[in-house]
């Protein structure tokens, strides 16, 4: 039981915990907050187990980025302090009946099986390594996946724009917004 | 033999008139559908005594016995060995005979009837419903195979429904046609049932093979029918006793007669060509085909005598009372026909025992001409006064001197005068009776009485009654009437002196029979009293009648109300049959069998109603079942799947 | 790292998945539904990162696939923001119960 190991615990304890408040906390900017946590603190994981180049991409792109998106589409669409309502009982049963099981279930199954771990000295990975793997082309290169994971990040960007538009005002309706406001500035003869 | 070849024309050109008519009858013939249908019914007329008189005269004997000639038999449903439904032509005596018969009597209704039915709207389809029955009737009496007659017997009912509901309109005619559907159909199971078992018991549907298998005492066919029996009577003496209700239904006899008078409903002109001459004798046609058989078995026989016997009482008794003068002629109707099957009853097979057969047959030639002659006659009559009743008639001696005279000559046929060929077709029936039987004798001689009496009830009271009476208006007799009734006049007066023995036997080979004075003395002298009486009553006003009526209360009531057999089958079928039968039958169909469909139909409803829930668009119950899909496939694939 | 079995971190990944699917099948409000989506998609990082360390320690693909499934998972939470707000615009409402024309 050597600090390492404690270490483990300490976060796969918050990592637990802190998902759990996330998915059951009544007030909305709350359980952000606390996913906001709960991806730091798998950062924090991913820099216990040696991977700190993951570690930092997670806490830019998800605890930097996504959390933000989400807090400000809180803002964009209800009042951040209001109460959330309650999900319907039936539901909730279910679903806890659901996920016990399927956490039974699948940890049985792991439980069950022997992995061979390989005790061997791990690779020291190093941000040029990655680097040279991500834009390699040949065996064991990433440079494919990378492109379309580019093209995939235009299209989403694109469709977000258009998905999120409002409708184009069409010159009647323009002209309709034209009349009432002409209306209403029409002065009243003494 | 060439006359054979064109014998398929005779039925084959009253359906080529069905069809033209049917189908162009009003767009395209219109007014000429009348001339159209007759002048195929003359051609038809002319094959028929071509082939009558070359089948009688010319070649139709071989060995001095008349032939029984198939030109043409064709197997159309096999069953087995032996057992088939063929379609052919049989020419025999009985059949030749017939087709002479039919063909004259359905040209001059056509004749008749091009005037009668003259700004009818419906003129073509009557005169394709006439060569339709025409097309039946033909089949009927041209058949080889007791299943084809049984076709065209259901034909001719067909036929004859069409033409009494041919005024559709009235409901009257409508019932009339209903019942006479009705009540035949239902003599026709019978029939059929009867056909059945002659069928299984002889091993064939041919009436030539039948009749040398089942008449043969010794054939093993006829021992397997006689010896098995049903409730103590031979399966012979059944399926002869149920064929001879099928015929006795078609022939309205006693007691399936209730549906000739009502079938009066019909224009006029069809109750003389159906319901006088040629399918009412139809009854008469399917014994005398099957006589070997009704000869063979002495009980089936009887059963025949007794119904005729019966039946000829019962309808002349009836018509002394009746009013309307097309019912009177249709109770006549019965009451000769019950003459025939009278003689067929009385008669034995070979030679001179043989005369009732003859008798019968030339009974029922000679009362086609002188009763459809009677109905042509009352047609013109109803045409002239507008009425069917006695009493808004009278005094039309004077009027309708053409049509007075035809009626008066057919009167004095069916009273049994010489020399009217009525005379002696009846005259040899008496024989005939006189000879087996002295009982039935009595009865047919009375009957013969009343016969003259009713007949001449009608007569006074039509021509000679109320001699000042005023008609509205005169709507004068056609040409082409005149014409029919004074074609039928003359064959009324030479069919007498046909040899009808010469020519049709029941064994085949001709005899003659030769009048006896002494004997004849009897019929004509009941006759002429029947007559006197009728005159006394009938020729001038009085109340002679009404006095008579009064002392004969009783029975005058009774007939009046024709023995109240139509109640009682209204009553049988009323209360019996529909509230016994028909009604739960019809509950148990709403309740039971259409309940249990809505029932199924009301719980798929409710099923589908609860599962329509599940669809409830709610995107985290759809993931919920998604997850739980996935986790059973999981579970059975790992453990369960082997 | 060596005195942790693999099976340990494997709970853990377990457990925030079915977290996550937790908060999926329960939460009414979109946006918290998009939150435990990404509760889900981190504890699959976190396997894929722990068999890639403790059962192929010399090469790199966990790592990856790792990388690849935090950019998807960026681009699909601004996806999923985009068709909430124009879900807001129409139903004036996040709550999923609301959005229920999925159906006949």
């Amino acid at each position: 039981m050597n600090a390492s190991s404690i270490l483990f615990y300490l976060l796969a304890a918050g990592i637990l915990v802190m998902g759990f408040l996330a998915v059951s906390s009544r007030k909305i900017f709350r359980s952000a907050i606390w996913l906001l946590f709960c991806l730091v603190g798998i950062a924090g994981l991913f820099f216990w187990m040696e991977m700190e180049f993951l570690a930092a991409v997670q806490i830019i792109v998800y605890a930097g980025g996504i959390v933000v998106l989400i807090i400000f589409s809180i803002f964009l669409t209800q009042k951040a302090g209001a109460e959330l309502p309650r999900p319907i009982s039936r539901r909730k049963i279910f679903s806890a009946m659901a996920a016990v099981f399927g956490f039974a279930f699948t940890y049985g199954l792991i439980r069950q099986f022997t992995f061979n771990e390989n005790t061997s000295e791990p690779l020291k990975i190093t941000v040029s390594e990655i680097g040279t793997k991500m834009l390699a082309t040949g065996e064991g290169g990433y440079a494919l996946p990378f492109e379309v994971v580019s093209i995939l990040l235009l299209a989403a960007m694109v469709g977000c724009i258009v998905i999120a538009m409002k409708a184009p005002a069409s010159p009647q309706k323009a002209a309709e917004k034209q009349k009432t406001i002409k209306d209403i500035q029409t002065p009243v003869l003494p | 033999m060439r006359y054979e070849q064109y014998i398929f024309l005779i039925p084959l050109l009253p359906l080529l008139a069905f069809a033209l008519l049917g189908l162009w009858g009003k767009s395209f013939f219109r007014q000429y559908a009348g001339i159209f249908s007759t002048l195929l019914m003359a051609v038809v007329t002319v094959l028929s005594l071509y082939a009558a008189f070359n089948y009688f005269l010319v070649n139709g004997k071989a060995g001095g016995v008349y032939q029984s000639l198939i030109p043409f038999n064709y197997n159309w449903l096999n069953f087995s060995q032996g057992m088939s439904i063929n379609m052919g032509i049989l020419l025999d005596p009985i059949s030749v005979m017939m087709l002479v018969v039919v063909s004259i009597v359905s040209l001059m209704v056509n004749i008749f009837s091009l005037d009668y039915m003259k700004g009818e709207e419906r003129f073509g389809v009557y005169f394709a419903f006439l060569s339709l029955f025409s097309f039946s009737m033909f089949g009927l009496v041209l058949s080889t195979n007791i299943f084809q007659i049984y076709i065209f017997w259901e034909l001719v009912g067909i036929s004859s429904y069409l033409l009494i509901g041919f005024y559709f309109e009235k409901p009257s005619a409508v019932a009339a046609a209903k019942k006479a559907f009705i009540v035949t159909r239902f003599a026709d199971l019978g029939f059929l049932i009867g056909i059945l078992i002659v069928a299984f018991y002889g091993g064939s549907l041919d009436f030539n093979t039948l009749l040398a298998r089942l008449g043969n005492a010794s054939s093993p066919q006829s021992l397997s029918i006689t010896t098995a029996s049903f409730m103590g009577l031979s399966a012979l003496t059944w399926s002869l006793v149920l064929v001879f209700a099928g015929g006795a239904g078609k022939s309205a006899m006693f007691p399936l007669h209730i549906w000739l008078p009502d079938a009066m409903e019909g224009p006029t002109p069809v109750s003389a060509l159906i319901h006088a001459a040629t399918m009412v004798v139809a009854g008469v046609f399917l014994v005398a085909r099957l006589f070997p058989l009704y000869l063979f078995n002495g009980a089936s026989q009887q059963v025949v005598v007794v119904i005729g016997t019966l039946s000829s009482l019962l309808a002349a008794m009836i018509a002394c009372t009746q009013t309307d003068i097309k019912r009177i002629l249709a109770y006549s109707t019965m009451s000769q026909i019950g003459y025939m099957m009278l003689a067929l009853g009385v008669s034995g097979y070979v030679g001179e025992a043989g005369l009732g057969y003859s008798a019968s047959l030339f009974h029922l030639f000679t009362h086609a001409f002188f009763k459809s002659l009677l109905f042509l006659c009352a047609g013109s009559i109803i045409h002239f006064v507008h009425s069917n009743e006695m009493k808004d008639m009278g005094g039309l001696a004077k009027m309708m001197p053409l049509t007075h005279l035809c009626f008066l000559v057919a009167c004095l046929s069916i009273a049994g005068l010489p020399p009217f060929s009525g005379f002696f077709s009846k005259e040899e029936i008496l024989a005939a009776a006189f000879a087996k039987h002295k009982f039935v004798y009595a009865v047919a001689l009375f009957t013969a009485g009343l016969t003259a009496f009713y007949m001449f009830r009608l007569y006074f009271s039509v021509f000679w009654k109320n001699k000042n009476r005023l008609y509205a208006h005169r709507a004068d007799t056609g040409p082409m009437m005149k014409v029919a009734m004074v074609s039928l006049a003359i064959l009324t007066l030479v069919s007498g002196f046909v040899p009808f023995t010469q020519f049709v036997t029941a064994d085949g080979k001709p005899f003659t029979s030769h009048g006896d004075l002494a004997f004849s003395i009897g019929p004509v002298a009941i006759a002429i009293f029947g007559l006197f009486i009728a005159a006394r009553l009938y020729y001038t006003d009085n109340n002679r009648a009404e006095k008579w009526s009064q002392s004969w209360r009783f029975l005058y009531r009774t007939a009046l109300h024709k023995f109240y057999i139509d109640e009682i089958y209204l009553f049988i079928t009323r209360k019996i049959i529909f509230n016994g039968v028909g009604r739960p039958a019809a509950w148990i169909d709403k309740h039971l069998v259409d309940g249990f469909m809505n029932q199924l139909a009301a719980q798929t409803e409710h099923f589908s109603v609860r599962i329509k829930g599940l669809q409830s668009g709610k995107l985290q119950s759809y993931a919920l079942y998604f997850f739980a899909g996935l986790a059973g496939l999981t579970l059975i694939l790992l453990y369960f799947w082997k | 790292m060596s005195q942790i079995p693999l099976s340990h971190v494997l709970f853990l990944s377990t457990g925030l998945f079915f977290i996550g699917l937790y908060g999926f099948f329960t939460r009414r409000n979109m946006i918290t539904m998009l939150m435990s989506v990404e509760l889900i998609l981190n504890s699959v990082n976190i396997n894929f990162v722990a068999f890639n360390k403790w059962l192929y320690p010399q090469q790199m693909q966990g790592l990856f696939f790792s990388l690849f499934i935090i950019t998807i998972a960026a681009a699909e939470t601004a996806v999923a923001i985009a068709i909430i707000i124009n879900l807001y615009r129409s139903h004036q409402s996040v709550d999923i119960e609301d959005a229920d024309e999925m159906k006949y």
